[in-house]
């Protein structure tokens, strides 16, 4: 994770675009800047961190059942709830399901899991958009090399 | 046998937290309703599943925005339920 970058998602360990779920991986940094805020002397990973993570995590599913062609977004959050907290360098493992695949708009189901445990869960609600610029799509596969998406096999069927 | 104005009406009246009563067969979901588009969302998933289909939200967002189709024809809720029996007929046709 670059938590000052908005990279949420190191590793892509699974996906299965047929079964509609994924599963990433992970590592909460030991230090960073926003642990310098939240909170001092107490560090804990942001609540609104975990819930974009499970975004990411749901975009790139989308991403791969929308064969890279639209860019979700983030549009609602339901039933978020943070078990527990997260502390620095803890390691995460998320696992997210496709809920429903309507005309413009997707759901999923997702949850963040630490030490073998459920720590977070969410439903959330995404729009998908074809990718607005070529800018955004270029760093989105710049992205997919980086976390071990399986874009040549999609390019490939 | 509800009809499906019944069936979506329940929808919106639970999904947006509308008195059912208010709910009528002429409302308009956004003008009348007040319904945004977020909220039609949840709207669209309740209908998708209760009904098994897919409504083309993009294909009438994108007549509508085109000029070639009025909000009347796809959110006036008698409208929408014709909309929906048209869609289940083909799923089955």
């Amino acid at each position: 994770m670059r938590l000052e970058y908005f990279q949420l998602i190191d590793r892509i360990a699974e996906i299965d675009v047929d079964a509609r779920t994924v599963t990433v991986e992970a590592d909460v940094p030991s230090e960073s800047t926003i642990f310098e805020g939240h909170f001092p002397g107490y560090p804990l990973m942001p609540g609104v961190l975990l819930i974009e993570a499970m975004a990411q995590t749901s975009g790139w599913l989308l991403i791969a059942a929308l064969n890279f062609e639209r860019m979700p977004f983030l549009a609602a959050v339901k039933e978020a709830k943070m078990r527990r907290f997260i502390s620095p360098g803890e390691k995460l493992t998320i696992r997210a399901r496709l809920l429903h695949e309507g005309s413009g708009y997707a759901m999923t189901d997702v949850a963040i899991e630490a030490g073998g445990k459920t720590t977070c869960n969410a439903t959330l609600t995404f729009s998908h958009v074809p990718f607005p610029n070529a800018e955004l799509r270029s760093h989105m596969e710049a992205m997919a090399q980086k976390i071990g998406f399986p874009l040549e096999a999609m390019r490939h069927g | 046998m509800s009809t499906t104005f019944d069936q979506v009406a329940n929808i919106i009246a639970e999904t947006c937290d509308i008195p059912r009563d208010t709910i009528t067969p002429e409302s308009h979901a956004i003008d009348d309703l007040g319904i945004d588009s977020l909220d039609f969302l949840d709207i669209a998933f309740a209908i998708d599943k209760a009904f098994g289909i897919k409504l083309p939200l993009e294909k009438w967002t994108q007549e509508v925005n085109d000029g070639k189709a009025t909000t009347e024809q796809y959110f006036v809720l008698k409208n929408l339920s014709a909309r929906i029996d048209e869609l289940v007929a083909a799923k089955g046709a």
